[in-house]
């Protein structure tokens, strides 16, 4: 057994590093909490936490998929936009009517990250350039559905899905049977958390698991020899980015959930997508591709939230924010630039 | 006899209007071990690399079992029991053995990849393999290469297939590897399987084969049992040509200068063993031995790329360069022509001047700006030396043939008036004509007083060019040859480590 952990460790390094330097950061924010704050730290702040965790989670999920193919995704943040602002206009009315909207949310991103999967794979364009473009195309669309923020979101999803289970339970249910006290354990565990980990592990390890998945590995690892052993090299990089749509049209989904409303907020798609990158190395993926996974990227955008975190309960200036963050990507990134210096033969290094 | 599993008819290949393979007609049967072969450049991978379904034939047609085929596809080759088991190129670096093992049909439980099954299953084909010592849980990456030849052997046979095609299989195996291959094969023979088995070590064609095909500048030569031709005549099917008259005379006496190079006991990682070598100004040193047996670390500690070298090494008055850089910019400049020219010789989107001053940009530069005026005289000069045929300077340097290309990467590091010249393979996949060239520019290079390091494949060029030949054998130099001992029995007997009275 110890045999097989010490093997995980190895062949995951960069996840683990990610983890444990989140479980480090977050501990220790805790810790400022209790000391800064006579209340302590309560669990409204944790559910408040966890709703900021959701939207950058599921986009750098996004990212994550399509970079392990060896590609980049431009669009994750403009496709969360746009998911957003549709989703504004349709979580309202009957039970029946909101599942429809939440249905249709989603499949819009799904059909976006098709859409640049098939440009990617049929047009022959770079990932990049095709995902600028379908990128600037979402917010053209998001903006035409809003042009000014707005729309309503049926204020019972709002409130069930941003709180505690105990909150969700009672305005779905009849919580008379559901005492809080004797149920302490599950009925505080705030519904974004639910979410994201039970779509991001109910998504991720079939998929991972499926040939299509083990081939956006092999693409990112050596393209070539994945064809040569006969993988379904088309399918798969279609797949990377239609799944790195449905994460981000989650994102989108979630987003409009928490705010209630929908706003083509350009500079917000903007810093999404970058933050997704972000959190993808932070993660352990490797942006040559082959290497990481989504749940890794998941964990790196705990990281950054977590990193944003201590600043607001420091009390440090937000101006110092970006230096900040960069610095820790720098830092966090160059865990992996250290294997350069076990390389041997220097020639390796380029290749 | 039944009819042939896999018939070419009137096959022809072109690339950029170059001829891989013309109106070849070939056919291989069930249950036959079948070699394949050919210089360089004779077609041998173009014709498996159409029979893969990495290729599509310009003409002709491929027959499976009588019937006509078109492969779109490796994986529809594959489907039909054709399995393609190249150098090392069909596994994936980041993926675990039993991953790659099932790559293309990995077992499966509710639609799922099952691991566990997928893990018995490499255990058991390993097994086959005699690998138990390899964990499937490992992942390919962390393996050497012979452990990965062996792993695509593993593959190789998890796919059942009716024609194997083991394209230069054996080149990294140890011996004990090589023994399992050798049983491996001889069991499928008996099993029906067609093997087609290239290889360019006559040993091996000679142990296991029992069908002999030689190709040649593209076509098809002739196809006999073995035991029918000797070794002499099949060499002189596959050269079609006498040997002898290509090389330039060497000097009846060697008139070395002083030393120039000395290297003693160097060693790297597990690929280099203690290596000892002397060259002397004037004096061009063939490397020889199997592929794979320290030649190319050599060179590349030679020049500075490896780190953690150990061992004494005296280049002129220095030591060991600290990099590329460092190489050629010493007081002793040293020059390396590099195995792949695409990737690590050439810069190949950018143009054919471009190339020429890229490893010279000191002495075509006023401050910091490149001279242009300097330039185009340093590349006129370039490719009058070498007689570079090309369009024009400003042409991408890949619109270029194999030939011209090479001659782009030797030009440009003559432009450094190099001291010591490493030339890493250099006629590597280019013509006869070029050949030729190349190795009358190392005799006059020798004659102006260059030093010439000189690794080749290919035992004739050892031998028509070499002053002294050097044999290396995992990692070691086994012998050293010197004028009329340079022959192709003692290289080859060195090279397998085998006696000289054994041989």
């Amino acid at each position: 057994m110890a045999g097989n952990f010490s093997r995980w460790l190895s062949q995951n390094r960069g996840f683990a590093t990610a983890l444990f330097l989140f479980l480090a950061l977050y501990v220790g924010y805790h810790i400022a909490y209790e000391i800064r704050f006579a209340k302590g730290f309560s669990s409204a702040v944790l559910i408040q936490n966890s709703n900021e965790m959701v939207a950058i989670g599921f986009v750098a999920m996004a990212q994550a998929v399509v970079v392990l193919s060896g590609g980049l995704d431009l669009s994750v943040g403009a496709i969360m936009t746009l998911t957003s602002c549709v989703a504004s206009s349709l979580l309202t009315g009957s039970p029946l009517q909101i599942l429809f909207g939440i249905v249709v949310t989603l499949a819009t991103g799904t059909l976006f990250g098709l859409m640049n999967g098939l440009i990617v794979v049929y047009g022959r364009i770079q990932p990049i350039i095709a995902t600028l473009a379908t990128g600037a195309i979402a917010l053209g669309i998001a903006l035409l559905i809003r042009p000014k923020p707005g729309g309503t979101v049926d204020f019972d999803v709002t409130w069930s899905l941003t709180n505690s289970v105990w909150d969700f339970v009672d305005t779905y249910f009849n919580a008379d049977n559901f005492d809080a006290s004797t149920w302490w354990f599950i009925a505080s565990i705030p519904v974004p958390f639910i979410l994201l980990f039970g779509i991001a592990l109910g998504v991720w390890i079939p998929f991972k698991r499926s040939i299509t998945g083990r081939t956006i590995y092999a693409i990112g690892s050596a393209e070539g020899a994945a064809f040569m052993s006969g993988l379904p090299i088309n399918r798969a990089k279609i797949a990377a980015f239609t799944m790195g749509g449905f994460f981000a049209a989650c994102a989108g989904l979630f987003l409009t959930i928490q705010t209630g409303s929908g706003n083509a907020d350009i500079p917000q798609a903007g810093s999404y997508t970058l933050l997704s990158i972000a959190a993808v190395v932070i993660g352990g993926t490797s942006l040559m591709g082959g290497v990481g996974g989504a749940i890794g990227a998941l964990v790196g955008a705990l990281i950054l939230r977590v990193i944003s975190f201590y600043f607001r309960i420091l009390s440090i200036d937000p101006l110092l924010q970006p230096l900040i963050e960069g610095i820790v990507l720098l830092a966090a990134v160059s865990f992996g630039a250290v294997r350069a210096l076990r390389v041997k033969n220097k020639l390796d290094l380029f290749r | 006899m039944p009819g042939p599993i896999v018939e070419y008819r009137g096959v022809s290949k072109f690339f950029a209007g170059i001829r891989a393979l013309e109106d070849v007609d070939f056919a291989c049967h069930s249950g036959s071990t079948h070699a394949i072969l050919g210089e360089n450049g004779a077609g041998k991978s173009t014709l498996i690399k159409i029979m893969a379904g990495v290729l599509r034939p310009d003409t002709g047609s491929i027959f499976l079992d009588g019937a006509p085929v078109s492969f779109a596809t490796p994986s529809a080759a594959n489907e039909t029991g054709i399995v393609c088991m190249f150098q090392e190129l069909s596994l994936i670096p980041d993926l675990t053995v039993a991953d790659n093992i099932s790559i293309s049909k990995p077992p499966k439980r509710f639609g799922m990849i099952d691991q566990n099954a997928q893990f018995r299953r490499a255990e058991e084909l390993l097994a086959r393999v005699r690998c138990e010592d390899v964990d499937p849980r490992a992942m390919v990456r962390d393996l050497s290469l012979s452990r990965r030849q062996m792993v695509e052997i593993a593959k190789a046979l998890g796919r059942d297939p009716k024609v194997l095609i083991l394209d230069e299989a054996t080149s990294a195996l140890t011996s004990k590897d090589v023994q399992t291959v050798y049983d491996l094969l001889a069991e499928l023979k008996t099993s029906g399987v067609c093997s087609l088995f290239i290889s360019h070590r006559m040993h091996e064609v000679e142990a296991l084969c029992d069908t002999l095909s030689v190709f040649r500048n593209g076509r098809h030569i002739e196809t006999f049992q073995k035991g029918t031709k000797s070794d002499a005549d099949i060499v002189r099917l596959m050269i079609g040509r006498d040997v002898e008259a290509k090389f330039p005379p060497k000097p009846d006496v060697v008139t070395k200068g002083e030393q120039i190079l000395k290297v003693e006991n160097l060693t790297w990682e597990n690929r280099l063993k203690g290596i000892n070598i002397k060259l002397a100004k004037g004096e061009i040193l063939g490397l020889g031995g199997l592929d794979g047996q320290g030649q190319k670390e050599l060179l590349l500690a030679l020049f500075g790329v490896l780190k953690g070298v150990s061992g004494t090494v005296r280049i002129g008055d220095g030591g060991l360069p600290s990099g590329p850089y460092a190489a050629k910019t010493g007081k002793t400049k040293i020059a390396l022509v590099p195995e792949d020219r695409k990737t690590e010789g050439l810069m190949l989107t950018m143009p054919i001047a471009d190339n020429l001053v890229a490893a010279n940009f000191e002495q075509i530069t006023r401050g910091p700006i490149i001279d242009a005026k300097r330039a185009d005289e340093a590349v006129r000069q370039a490719i009058a030396k070498l007689q570079i045929k090309i369009g024009s300077p400003s042409d991408a340097v890949n619109t270029l043939s194999g030939g011209n290309q090479q001659k782009v990467v030797i030009a440009k590091w003559l432009a450094i008036a190099p001291d010591i010249i490493l030339l890493n393979d250099p006629t590597r996949g280019i013509d006869v004509g070029t050949k030729q060239e190349i190795f009358k520019l190392m005799r006059e290079l020798a004659a102006e007083g260059k030093a010439i390091l000189f690794y080749s494949s290919d035992y004739a060029e050892l031998i028509g060019c070499s002053d002294r030949v050097s044999v290396l054998y995992d990692g070691k130099v086994v012998r050293e040859l010197t004028g009329a001992d340079i022959t192709e029995e003692n290289i080859v007997s060195a090279a397998l480590n085998i006696s000289e009275r054994a041989a």
